[in-house]
């Protein structure tokens, strides 16, 4: 669907030169929803630019249903960018034109009939929940509301991609939520491919199928949101993991523990099936060991679920080493370190 | 020496006739080059949607040297260029040449300066649906920085009418014209006072114009 291709691109800023975009390849299939996630300034928006030749890249290619845009004369250039909706942090939406004017907009570019526009901008606003806005100015919408109508125009032209530059990043989280459904939305009732950028982790846990993590220009990490978050490999992606799920106890609650004369900690991660087998009580049960889950969290990620948990253990030292033994066969154990954090 | 009134009201009525028609038809001219050239400024600015440093550098120190000049001086000075143009220096005619050139460049400035504030994501908005650079233009460019540039044209017009003035002391018609033959070369305060309530009552008249349309369009 959306191919980068070893895609490059140099902002040249008098001498200095800034490399927003270093060989990034990816593909995009038709139908997921895929997010970039990375810090501010790792290169996502540039890289999202290239996807509807807002930038030109510096070097590779980026190819949209085989199509390479930048090979195209510029009226078939825009023509083709009809096809990829695009909604912006700042929604972006005209000012001197109403609601309705806004979602029109796209389709008086493309000629359509004054008519069907009618029919289409009622269309389009009832499928975003705002029919009833039709005649007011952006002004008067809340932060949400706005993005609806950015959602609204950048439908209207019914494209087969959606692109969106942190589109949720100026809204408060409850509005979040709601944009967010509306993009799943998009997703599953027209089958649009959704290619979403931004640095909130949970956005990527909550409707992205694939992620790819993003740093200085290039992608360090990509795969199914479920082993990118059960699994994450590069350090960076870690950090942005604990960002909505604090696999740690605080420093003050691993020192209380110590000082109390608390037992070794065990970290076990599960995922998916296993998750259904009382795995932990069995194993305990067999060899006569207590356990007590001190902290973690378990969560479903993509319709699986997936566990973290910092467990420790009470009883005899061999039946502990045995139950570990078994336990690890099963599940991910791993011990933690009591003076980390 | 007074003056015989009865005589004199039709020509106060002509004068400012010949004063609104001088500031109206300098505005049009004015508007449709100053817009003209705000416009070709801000589009081939660095980074914009035609970028083109030599048109932008060009536009932008020919506009650099001509607005600093008092229009008194520059009415005098481009007078050789009047004449080869509208055939005289005397007259309305004669008054509205210089008047839209320096009106052209102001507004020039007004223009580019409210497109610069547009929000450029708007204009890339538009851009990524596929609208051409002279779309943009014309229905995002344009419509946006319309209220601003209401108010901007307003100010040009007040401008106008002391210009309007000006270009009447040294052989322009206009009020200015009757307020130099009348009020100063004949010592006649009754004449100057009537001459000055018209022109602040046409001040005015502008203003109270540009601020309804302005406000209506910028729904405020
Ligand atoms: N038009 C531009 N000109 C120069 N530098 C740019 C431009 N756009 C982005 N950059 C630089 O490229 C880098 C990546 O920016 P960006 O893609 O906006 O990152 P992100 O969206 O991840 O925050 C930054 O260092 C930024 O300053
Ligand atoms: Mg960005």
């Amino acid at each position: 669907m959306i191919e980068f291709k070893n895609a490059s691109k140099t902002f040249r800023l008098g001498k200095r030169e800034v490399n927003a975009v270093k060989g990034v390849s990816l593909a995009i299939e038709q139908g997921e929803i895929f997010g970039i996630i990375g810090f501010s300034g790792a290169g996502k928006s540039t890289l999202l630019r290239l996807v509807n030749l807002l930038e030109q890249p510096t070097s590779g290619a980026i190819q949209i249903q085989g199509v390479d845009l930048a090979t195209l004369p510029k009226k078939e250039l825009r023509k083709l960018r009809r096809k990829i909706g695009m909604i912006f942090q700042n929604f972006n939406l005209f000012s001197s034109r109403t609601v309705a004017g806004n979602v029109a907009y796209p389709l008086k570019l493309a000629g359509i009939p004054k008519k069907e526009i009618n029919e289409r901008v009622s269309e389009l606003l009832s499928f975003v929940g705002l029919t009833d806005k039709a005649n007011d100015y952006p002004e008067q919408l809340s932060g949400g509301q706005k993005q609806r109508v950015g959602i609204a125009r950048a439908l209207a032209t019914s494209p087969d991609i959606l692109i969106c530059d942190e589109a949720t990043s100026a809204l408060d989280p409850d509005t979040t939520s709601d944009i967010l459904r509306l993009l799943k939305k998009v997703n599953h009732e027209l089958g649009i491919t959704v290619l979403l950028i931004t640095h909130e982790m949970h956005v990527i846990q909550s409707i992205c199928d694939r992620v790819a993590v993003m740093e200085e220009g290039e992608v360090i990490e990509v795969g199914s949101v479920f082993d990118t978050f059960t699994n994450p490999k590069h350090p960076t992606t870690k950090r942005f993991i604990k960002s909505v799920e604090n696999d740690l106890p605080s420093a003050k609650l691993l020192r209380e523990w110590r000082e109390k004369g608390g037992k070794r900690l065990y970290r076990v991660t599960f995922k998916g099936e296993i998750t259904n087998a009382p795995v932990l009580s069995q194993i305990t049960q067999k060899y006569s060991v207590d356990f007590n889950i001190v902290h973690g969290y378990i969560r479903e990620l993509q319709e699986r679920l997936f566990g973290n948990l910092l467990i420790s253990f009470e009883g005899n030292a061999d039946a502990i080493e045995s139950a570990m033994i078994e336990l690890q066969s099963i599940v991910d154990v791993e011990e933690v370190e009591l003076d980390a954090g | 020496m007074r003056v015989d009134w009865t005589t004199f009201w039709p020509r106060i009525l002509e004068s400012t006739g010949e004063t609104i028609f001088m500031v109206i038809l300098t505005l049009i001219f004015g508007s449709i080059l100053g817009i003209g050239f705000g416009l070709l400024l801000y589009v081939t600015r660095k980074g914009n949607i035609l970028e083109n440093q030599l048109v932008f550098q060009i536009m932008n120190i020919f506009i650099n040297i001509i607005r600093p000049i008092p229009f008194i001086i520059f009415l005098v000075a481009i007078s050789p260029l009047t004449r080869l143009v509208v055939g005289t220096t005397i007259g309305t005619w004669a008054a509205i040449f210089p008047m839209t050139i320096a009106a052209s460049f102001g507004i020039a400035r007004i223009v580019e300066n409210n497109l610069v504030s547009i929000d450029p994501g708007v204009v890339e908005a538009a851009k990524a649906m596929g609208a051409s650079p002279f779309q943009i233009i014309y229905t995002v460019l344009i419509p946006e920085a319309l209220g601003p540039l209401i108010l901007g044209l307003t100010f040009v017009t007040v401008s106008l009418i002391d210009f309007s003035a000006m270009a009447g002391t040294v052989g322009g018609g206009g009020l200015g014209h009757v307020a130099m033959t009348y009020g100063y070369q004949r010592f006649d305060g009754s004449v100057m006072l009537v001459t000055v309530i018209i022109l602040i009552i046409l001040v005015q008249l502008a203003q109270w114009l540009g601020n309804t349309i302005s406000r209506k369009i910028m729904r405020r």
